[in-house]
């Protein structure tokens, strides 16, 4: 809903008697509203995700039945599909580049191009939950389990909750309807999906690649 | 002249209900005070109650004395400076004074650091492991507490329910459990197994003996209770555990060691009068199942519902809300949600956890709520059966 | 006027609505955005939240007058103080502050508006949404009133339903209601702080604003960092109960402790978040009523923000009795006591506030004296808690429910009413009558203490919380029964309240109010009452704290006040000059997607494809048409400019 917003012009006069030389749109910390909402945003779901890592840190090793990440884990493959997330963040900087620079069939290129790439993220993330599911491991089987699922399924929907946002700017785009001094509503949308690829960043760290103390596997 | 006058009597007015609080507030909070009732924390009985005692009144006092000083300069300042009709006063505009400002910063924090080194001091020696002490495990169930007293050597195990029996002047080391083997719905482990099954948040709490202490599911806390002489002490569960948490109730018997130790003594006892001897077998037994759920035989298991070996040997019973009488016994039997509500509707005849579909936490009415309508199946208790069964269950020494 | 970007005509907007543009009569109050409204909305929704909480209080009261008491079941009673406490904390004592704050914040900063219009009314329609949601559970049928107290400790919570330990659908209700009330709290905590921080007259620095302003500012940022936990924490309670994941599964590993600290490390900042604001409204009150100056504004100020700090400290001296170890639980001792330093702080600087100022003694003075008195009682009962080995003899008793009510109704309510007939007169343009209100406090004062003053006792004396009877015999008969009369006086007194709302207002005898009755400092009492939509015709310059109050007094030598010639006053006037104010325009979009979220709810408790079909083509046909909308819809060109009448 962040696209939307694009009121720090709010109830501006026409003509601002008694303060002439004031710029109607200067805020007082020199960031937009709608900027400085997405940060407070961001920094909100800093803390979301952050008690799901959390939990899933403390239940870590925790288990005594069912298969564990040991078992599971196929740290190149989920690798790769960090890579391709990763690599979606340097196509979301150059899309706001090419619109600041009011080229708008670049700018159609390279969202089509983030959204792309997270979309082949959250296949590979579908393909890893079915396989996981094949190797006997669901939302009841064990800690690992549920911990597992939840933090990286909510981080899934938040990534499709970008794919989303990203094809909506697409198709303004794509109707003459995003243009040079949009530039904004494209940052915002950046700062968004950069921030859910930094948060992936740390889910792969701590859920991934830190050692696990193995529970038992059968 | 006048105008002081007029303050001064307003002032005499108002001392008077201030005074007549101040004097109900200290009478209500002072130490012994407030109803004997053997639920009272204001009255400890034991030296570790009496050790937060100590702690707490003192502090009140601070707290009493500082509210009064400020409720009182509120009210002061209301009146002695309230605007007059008629008068225009322009006070002085005062914007702050830092030296003031560093001052009551440092007053509270001084005043609450005094409090501070005998509340850590108290909190490490309550920890403090007991040394050669008794030891219970409590289990907290829904809605009723159950202690086991651990094998020893001169002696098997004995589980009881809703009355804990302890020496006097002798540290008794509980250990609060939530999971027991005999709660349903633990988990299937890889070794074929299943690991004990769970119930909910309860707190042990005894006010006249200790401080609270939770029975936390999947922890096992310990808590020490020691009783300077012998007496009845009531206890409650403090944290909310459903339906029936203010029906959760148990006492705590201090006996002097002899008398405790007899009373272990006979625990540990067979049953008084044999099922499979009684007129009550077919009822127990066949005609409405009691087996699912209690043992009439053997005073060392854990059972889902409380072990009745010894019954008859408590004062109480129904979580220790009734006392333990013949026509709330039979009364008990045939419809005991009607005496303390319980989530145990459709559930006759059938072991805790296994039913399909049934909600089903305590003990079922054996009047109402028949399952399905089969009656033969699910039969009614008559008066009559509920009497042999009383009977049979007060006999149970 | 190109206000937004890429503006595109109705015609040219597929699927959309006519915008509509009345903000007069009784549909505007449906798409309006003007943060007035809003914020009317919101009081008079907490308020009615109020009446219902307070009725629930009522029975709980009356099944407790006497010992084994059978005026409920205890079914209905543990629904009847789970609903009691979620009600009062997430729709009255939060709603209530945001509607204040919604009303004033942009008035106090010198602002037209605040930073997100639609974002606002979208805040407001979620916390409906999820106040309905919730409440619809009494329907008869859905056999799910939330039944595990307001704080929903797993594992009685989060077991799945064939347990048998909560029966019915309470705590699906209760999760997925709690949800979307954060989702409404945690927008319009976002749109308060950029309003503060961006949207301040020019002149109007931080350290000039309001206190109240300023503890909002707190109280938003707690928001924003408290509510995602609790949501976590929620969500998992709700997978674990409805999925089958083991979160809070002792048996199987889970840890039930966990949840306590998910839910005080958001429960704590709360009761910060339900606090500060009455802080404020005091802040603001006292000073007028003194005619001084706040007495140290910094030191006010900044102990508002320790405490938001300290805040975050604390949490686990709500489980001092769950075992945590002595380390651990002697440093919250601590860290709880070093949080009572700040609030001490605040009370001196109130009382010094009174020092020798010229008390007049209106209903909204005596209601901020008397919290500054309850809440003192409150305060230091805390303290007691803070002394661990009493606070096991005190934790889930009713010396608790005494210490948080004398907080939060002693503290917070109290604050409100005096902000109530502080604020109204600017709201409505009527004085609200000061003979019913000083009846109102003092029956208030008397129903307050004699309910809740007992409960001290009885909690001492062994009477542990959330029980539905207890037996006779054990020395609490006599105190409950008071405690109960003191309730019904309550209940007699926010009658009071009413009928003076009602007498006032709607049947217009209050006395017209004018733009300033109280001789405020504030910018809020520069302009006319009830304000116009664009606030002030001129934003104002602002140059020292108290601004009003500088236009129209000064000091002389020795500090004391001096009036200036009239004339100095109209600070916000703006000389006649005609100004072409366009606000932005109502929308009927959050209203829209807000209710998506009802049928998203019942999805979620029944995981029904229908209600989630429903709600997401709701929810996505608001967003997409709000995404399409403009803010502000440009006037047509032959519109004849408004001409706002001055505000003085």
């Amino acid at each position: 809903m962040a696209t939307i917003e694009q009121t720090n012009e709010v109830g501006a006069p026409a003509s601002r008697g008694g303060s002439p030389g004031h710029d109607p749109h200067a805020t007082a910390t020199g960031v937009t509203n709608l900027k400085l909402g997405m940060w407070l945003f961001l920094a909100s779901d800093c803390l979301f995700f952050g008690a799901f890592i959390a939990t899933y840190l403390l239940y870590r090793g925790r288990d005594t039945v069912g298969v564990g990440p040991k078992e599971l884990f196929d740290i190149p493959f989920t690798s790769a599909t960090s890579f391709i997330l990763l690599m979606s963040s340097l196509t979301m900087v150059l899309a706001l580049a090419a619109i600041q620079r009011n080229d708008i069939r670049r700018l159609r290129i390279w969202l089509l191009a983030t959204a792309l790439l997270g979309a082949t993220f959250i296949a590979g993330q579908v393909f890893e939950f079915t396989e996981f599911n094949r190797e006997g491991l669901n939302l009841t089987t064990n800690l690992f389990g549920s911990s597992f699922f939840v933090t990286t399924g909510f981080h899934g929907a938040h990534v499709t909750a970008g794919i989303i946002w990203l094809m909506s700017l697409w198709g303004l785009a794509s109707r003459g309807r995003l243009t040079q001094k949009d530039s904004e509503r494209v940052e915002i949308a950046g700062l968004y999906w950069h921030f859910v690829d930094v948060v992936w960043i740390v889910i792969f760290t701590v859920v991934y690649l830190v050692p696990q103390p193995g529970p038992t596997g059968s | 002249m006048r105008l002081q006058r007029t303050r001064r009597a307003i002032h005499k007015r108002w001392w008077i209900p201030a005074l007549a609080t101040l004097a109900l507030v200290l009478n209500a909070c002072s130490t012994e005070s407030g109803p004997k009732n053997h639920q009272n924390s204001l009255r400890p009985e034991g030296k570790y109650a009496k050790q937060i005692d100590n702690l707490f009144t003192p502090v009140l006092w601070v707290a009493v004395i500082v509210g009064v000083g400020v409720i009182g300069a509120t009210i002061f300042m209301a009146i002695r400076f309230r605007r007059r009709p008629g008068v225009d006063v322009r006070p002085k505009q005062t914007h702050g004074s830092t030296p003031l400002e560093i001052g009551w910063t440092i007053l509270p924090a001084v005043i609450l650091l005094i409090v501070a080194v005998p509340t850590v001091s108290t909190i490490f020696d309550l920890d403090e492991k007991p040394k050669n002490p008794i030891e219970i495990t409590v289990v907290g169930k829904q809605w009723w507490w159950q202690f086991d007293y651990p094998k020893t050597d001169s002696g098997k195990a004995v589980v009881t329910a809703n009355e804990m029996h302890i020496p006097t002047g002798r540290d008794v080391l509980l250990t609060l459990e939530a999971c027991d083997e005999s709660l349903p719905n633990g988990q299937a482990q890889a070794d074929g197994s299943t690991s004990p099954g769970c119930n909910v948040l309860h707190s042990f709490w005894v006010p006249a003996l200790a401080g609270k202490r939770d029975v936390v599911p999947g922890r096992e806390n310990q808590m020490k209770v020691h009783a300077d002489e012998e007496g009845v002490f009531l206890g409650q569960c403090a944290e909310y555990c459903g339906l029936s948490h203010a029906n959760m109730r148990f006492r705590v018997i201090a006996q002097s060691p002899s008398e405790y130790e007899a009373w272990l003594e006979s625990q540990r006892e067979g049953p008084a009068v044999d099922l499979a001897e009684s007129d009550a077998e077919d009822l127990f037994a066949a005609r409405f199942q009691c087996g699912n759920c209690h043992t009439v035989g053997d005073s060392g298991v854990s059972t889902y519902g409380p072990n009745l070996t010894h019954i008859a040997s408590r004062a109480t019973f129904a979580s220790g809300y009734y006392e333990l009488t013949r026509s709330k016994l039979i009364q008990w039997l045939m419809d005991a949600p009607s005496l303390v509500p319980m989530q145990s509707e459709d559930c006759r005849l059938g072991s805790p956890g296994t039913i399909e579909g049934a909600i089903c936490v305590g003990m079922p009415s054996f009047t109402n709520n028949t399952p399905n309508g089969d009656t033969k199946k699910y039969p009614d208790m008559t008066r009559s059966e509920a009497e042999t069964l009383a009977d049979f269950l007060l006999s149970l020494k | 006027m190109t206000t937004v970007t890429g503006a595109l005509t109705t015609a040219r907007r597929p699927f959309i609505l006519r915008r509509p543009m009345k903000t007069t009569g009784v549909s505007s109050w449906f798409t309006t955005i003007d943060h007035k409204k809003i914020g009317i909305m919101y009081g008079s929704a907490a308020l009615i939240f109020f009446l219902v909480g307070g009725l629930e209080a009522l029975l709980i009261r009356l099944q407790l007058a006497g010992p084994n008491g059978t005026v409920v079941s205890a079914a209905q009673y543990n629904e009847l103080f789970t609903m009691h406490g979620t009600t009062m904390v997430f729709l009255v004592g939060m709603p209530m502050a945001v509607g204040i704050g919604n009303y004033f914040i942009p008035i106090m900063i010198g602002a037209r508006d605040v930073a997100f219009p639609r974002l606002n009314a979208f805040g407001f329609y979620v916390v409906c949404a999820g106040a309905i949601f919730l409440y619809s559970s009494w329907i008869p049928g859905i056999n799910g009133v939330p039944n595990g107290g307001w704080f929903g400790y797993t594992p009685l919570s989060d077991t799945p339903m064939t347990a048998g330990f909560l029966p019915g659908h309470g705590p699906d209700f209760w999760t997925i209601g709690i949800i979307m009330l954060g989702i409404g709290s945690t927008t319009s905590a976002i749109n308060f702080i950029v309003t503060i921080l961006n949207m301040r007259a020019p002149g109007m620095t931080l350290m000039r604003m309001p206190v109240f302003v300023w503890m909002m500012l707190v109280v938003a940022f707690l928001t924003v960092f408290a509510m995602p936990i609790i949501t976590v924490a929620l969500i998992m309670v709700f997978f674990d109960r409805s999925y089958g994941t083991l979160f809070f599964q002792p048996a199987a590993g889970g840890d039930p402790l966990l949840y306590q600290h998910l839910f005080w490390l958001f429960g704590h900042p709360e009761v910060y978040i339900l606090i500060l604001p009455g802080m404020g409204i005091v802040s603001e009150i006292l000073p007028v009523f003194s005619r001084k100056p706040l007495f140290g504004y910094a030191v006010v100020v900044f102990s508002g923000i320790a405490i938001g700090f300290l805040g975050w400290g604390v949490w686990a001296h709500h489980m001092f009795a769950t075992g945590l170890g002595p380390v651990a639980i002697s440093a919250f001792a601590v860290s709880t006591m070093l949080i009572a330093v700040p609030t001490g702080v605040k009370i001196f600087n109130w009382l010094s506030t009174v020092w020798r100022g010229s008390v007049q003694l209106t209903t909204a003075m005596l209601f901020s004296l008397g919290f500054i008195a309850m809440f003192t009682i409150g305060g230091l009962s805390g303290v007691l808690h803070s002394v661990v080995p009493a606070d096991t003899q005190q934790t889930d008793t009713y010396f608790v429910v005494a210490h948080f009510h004398y907080v939060l109704f002693g503290g917070l309510m109290l604050a409100v009413f005096g902000g109530m007939y502080y604020w109204l007169p600017k709201v409505f343009g009527r004085m609200l009558n000061e003979r019913l209100g000083k009846l109102n406090f003092w029956t208030m004062l008397i129903g307050f203490n004699l309910t809740f003053f007992p409960m001290h006792f009885v909690g001492l004396y062994g009477m542990p919380r959330r029980t539905y009877r207890y037996d006779s015999g054990l020395g609490w008969d006599v105190w409950n029964l008071v405690e109960t009369i003191g309730a019904f006086i309550i209940a007699m007194s926010t009658l009071i309240f009413l009928t003076n709302v009602i007498v006032s207002i709607k049947l217009k005898r209050g006395a017209v109010a004018g733009n300033d009755p109280w001789d405020g400092r504030t910018l809020e009492w520069t302009t006319s009452s009830p304000p116009p939509e664009y606030n002030f015709a001129d934003i104002p310059e602002v140059e020292a704290r108290d601004a009003f109050w500088h236009d129209k007094y000064t000091e002389d030598d020795e500090g004391r006040l001096v009036p200036l010639p009239s004339g100095g006053a109209d600070a916000g006037g703006g000389g006649g000059q005609q100004h072409h104010i366009h606000m932005p325009s109502p929308s009927f979009y959050p209203l829209v997607m807000a209710a998506g979220l009802i049928p998203l709810g019942y999805a979620a408790v029944y995981r029904s494809f229908v209600w989630l079909g429903i709600g997401a083509l709701t929810l996505l046909y608001g967003l997409y048409a709000w995404a399409i909308e403009p803010a502000t819809e440009p006037e047509p060109e032959s519109a004849p400019a408004r001409t706002p009448e001055p505000a003085v």
